[in-house]
């Protein structure tokens, strides 16, 4: 499913540069359940960011379900992402102005799929437990319920990858437990391939398997 | 869900989630297009005005003058004072120049006029019956002298509205005697008031030329021809009026033995020249009144341009999440684009409405005549959904061209 090999990202900071990837290789298979570990500042967001194509490395190169996706246009990235991505953020950046039914159809808008877009983010909501919560703003939510439906937005489209900066970040232990056992049973029912950024040794030992990052390099992996 | 539906339907949730801001920028707009509507319909209901005035005086009309002229507009150089003019001119043209329908030589002088207690100072004008045709005058009451009048040098007069006035206030004139100078005449009619303007016969009277001949004396040339004011004539085809007023210049040229170098002793103008230069004045005019209402159109404009930057700036993180959701820089860039069309199409749309509404006021105050043209409205709509495109294509494209990843980090 993703191939990174020996895959770099360096920023132009002024005149010097700032490496915050050197030298990365990784294999993650198809409906695998991966977790990402390591210290603020390792580089594993924008280890993440590669994965989910919002960004292309500096050098190395990066398969996609098949596909070599390092060198592709801006234009192309977005497909990619429409179609096979589904991100989940720490802060769950859901719109704001639309209701929670709104927001998940917007995750349909840029896939493609056209005809049951209402139909689709409904089953998605049902699938996270909030159908009753359809027409409710993301203000009028709490923040289990937020990310809830960022899940949903997430899996509405049925990606075959699934991405997740520190889903569980800005939660209580009791809604990141929520969380995390509706990601882990998504995979488990459906074979998403699902990688995850944490801070939490817990919630790591939930995934198959745990790959530590430390300043740009993979410092170890192991099987849980 | 219909997919071309849903970029306007995400535009107008940006617009209405910021009412105030968003109701202050179309105010700019509103503005804009309804000082263009309404300044152009002022310039526009000025034209046709004036083209109407003109109209009234006979469109088809051609005035012959003694003396020289420098074109119309310019100084013409003692017209009126030079006694070039002969009866004997009046009656050639009508023999010779085609396309006439009727010529009418006037004689006039300024003469005390007495009725009852009142008296006046007015221009009577001596003329003939075709007089009434080639100036386009109506009758209100009574009637205009006949021929039978002209050919027996009847002492009878044609009161224009303000002399009527003057000299008999509501009494009914007509029959009623009145002095002359030192001739008593009898009225037998009165004209339609055609509104105050240059050439306008409500200050005059008129009476057959053969009657003037016996009140004052018509001067003769040396040729022993009897010299008149001026020339008034129709042409039966307005489009051949060009070619009248060349066919009159040179056979009056050759009448007045001028040479090939002399310049003309005689004026001769048409109104249909009048007016076209006139309308081309008042289309310069209306343009220009136009173009300084563009200017307030022009900074409604920057306002949406303004207002955009700082919606990008504001929803960069918004924008970050549809990019993360897979939407192409096309998907930001119409987004944003249809946001500013949909503000400044909402204010042309309401400014061509208080346009209509402001000259409609301007012309119901009397204040002046205003035409809301069919053209000027589309025009308005045109440009004020141009300028949302023009203006909104900067903040546009910049908001497509975000980094995701930034993007999604901005607070």
């Amino acid at each position: 499913m993703i191939r990174l090999q020996d895959i770099a990202k360096v920023y132009p900071m002024g005149n010097r540069e700032l490496k915050v990837l050197t030298g990365i290789s990784l294999t993650i298979e198809t409906g695998e359940l991966v977790a990402i570990m390591g210290p603020s500042g390792s580089g594993k967001s924008t280890m993440l960011n590669l994965i989910g194509c919002l960004d292309v490395p500096t050098s190395g190169s990066y398969h996609l379900d098949g596909r070599e996706v390092s060198r592709l246009s801006s234009r192309e990235l977005a497909q990619i992402r429409g179609q096979k991505v589904g991100f989940v953020f720490q802060t769950f950046n859901l719109l704001p102005r639309l209701s929670a039914l709104a927001n998940i159809e917007l995750g349909l808008r840029y896939a493609g799929s056209s005809d049951r877009q209402r139909a689709m983010a409904m089953e998605a909501l049902t699938k996270v437990g909030l159908s009753d919560r359809a027409n409710h703003r993301p203000t009028e939510l709490s923040g289990g319920e937020q990310q809830r439906i960022a899940i949903a937005r997430a899996l509405a489209k049925n990606p075959p990858l699934i991405l997740a900066d520190e889903p569980t970040g800005n939660l209580d232990s009791c809604s990141g437990e929520e969380i995390i056992s509706i990601l882990t049973s998504l995979h488990a029912e459906q074979g998403i391939t699902l990688v995850m950024i944490t801070h939490d040794a817990n919630i790591a030992h939930h995934c198959q398997r745990i790959v530590h990052i430390k300043d740009g390099q993979i410092e170890r992996e192991e099987k849980v | 869900m219909k997919k071309w539906f849903e970029p306007f339907s995400t535009a107008w949730v940006g617009v209405a989630s910021h009412k105030l801001r968003s109701s202050l920028t179309i105010l700019g707009i509103v503005i804009g297009i309804a000082a263009v509507i309404s300044l152009m319909s002022i310039g526009k209901g000025a034209e046709t005005d004036i083209l109407s005035r003109i109209e009234t005086l006979g469109s088809d009309l051609i005035t012959i003058r003694p003396g020289a002229s420098v074109g119309f507009g310019g100084v013409r150089s003692a017209a009126g004072s030079a006694v070039t003019l002969t009866m004997e001119d009046a009656e050639a043209i009508a023999q010779q120049v085609p396309y006439i329908s009727s010529v009418a030589p006037l004689y006039s002088s300024n003469l005390q006029l007495v009725a009852g207690n009142k008296n006046m100072n007015s221009q009577v004008t001596g003329t003939t019956p075709e007089y009434m045709q080639t100036n386009n005058l109506n009758i209100l009451s009574g009637s205009f002298f006949s021929d039978y009048d002209y050919q027996r040098g009847a002492k009878v007069a044609v009161l224009g509205s303000n002399v009527k006035e003057t000299l008999f206030g509501d009494t009914d004139p007509i029959g009623q005697q009145m002095r002359m100078g030192s001739t008593i005449v009898r009225v037998i009619g009165i004209l339609e008031s055609k509104g105050a303007m240059w050439g306008s016969p409500d200050d005059a009277i008129f009476i057959p030329l053969t009657a003037m001949q016996q009140t004052v004396a018509q001067p003769r040339t040396a040729k022993g021809e009897r010299v008149v004011s001026s020339i008034s004539l129709t042409v039966s085809d307005k489009e051949k009026a060009n070619y009248v007023v060349g066919e009159i210049t040179s056979l009056l040229r050759s009448r007045h033995n001028l040479g090939p170098s002399a310049d003309n002793d005689f004026t001769v103008t048409s109104m249909e020249e009048i007016a076209s230069t006139l309308s081309e004045t008042m289309a310069t005019m209306t343009i220009f009144l136009g173009a300084i209402a563009a200017i307030s159109l022009l900074v409604g404009g920057i306002g949406v341009m303004n207002i955009m930057l700082v919606s990008v700036l504001e929803r960069t993180r918004e924008i970050g999440i549809l990019k993360a959701l897979g939407a192409q820089e096309r998907d930001i860039w119409t987004q944003f684009l249809i946001e500013a069309a949909f503000l400044t199409l909402a204010g042309g749309i309401i400014g061509v409405i208080v346009g209509w509404i402001v000259s409609f006021i301007v012309s119901s105050m009397g204040l002046m005549t205003t035409v809301v043209t069919a053209d000027i409205v589309i025009l308005a709509v045109c440009v004020s959904a141009g300028i949302g495109l023009f203006f909104g294509f900067y903040p546009a494209w910049s908001a497509s061209r975000l980094n995701p990843i930034e993007a999604l980090r901005h607070e």
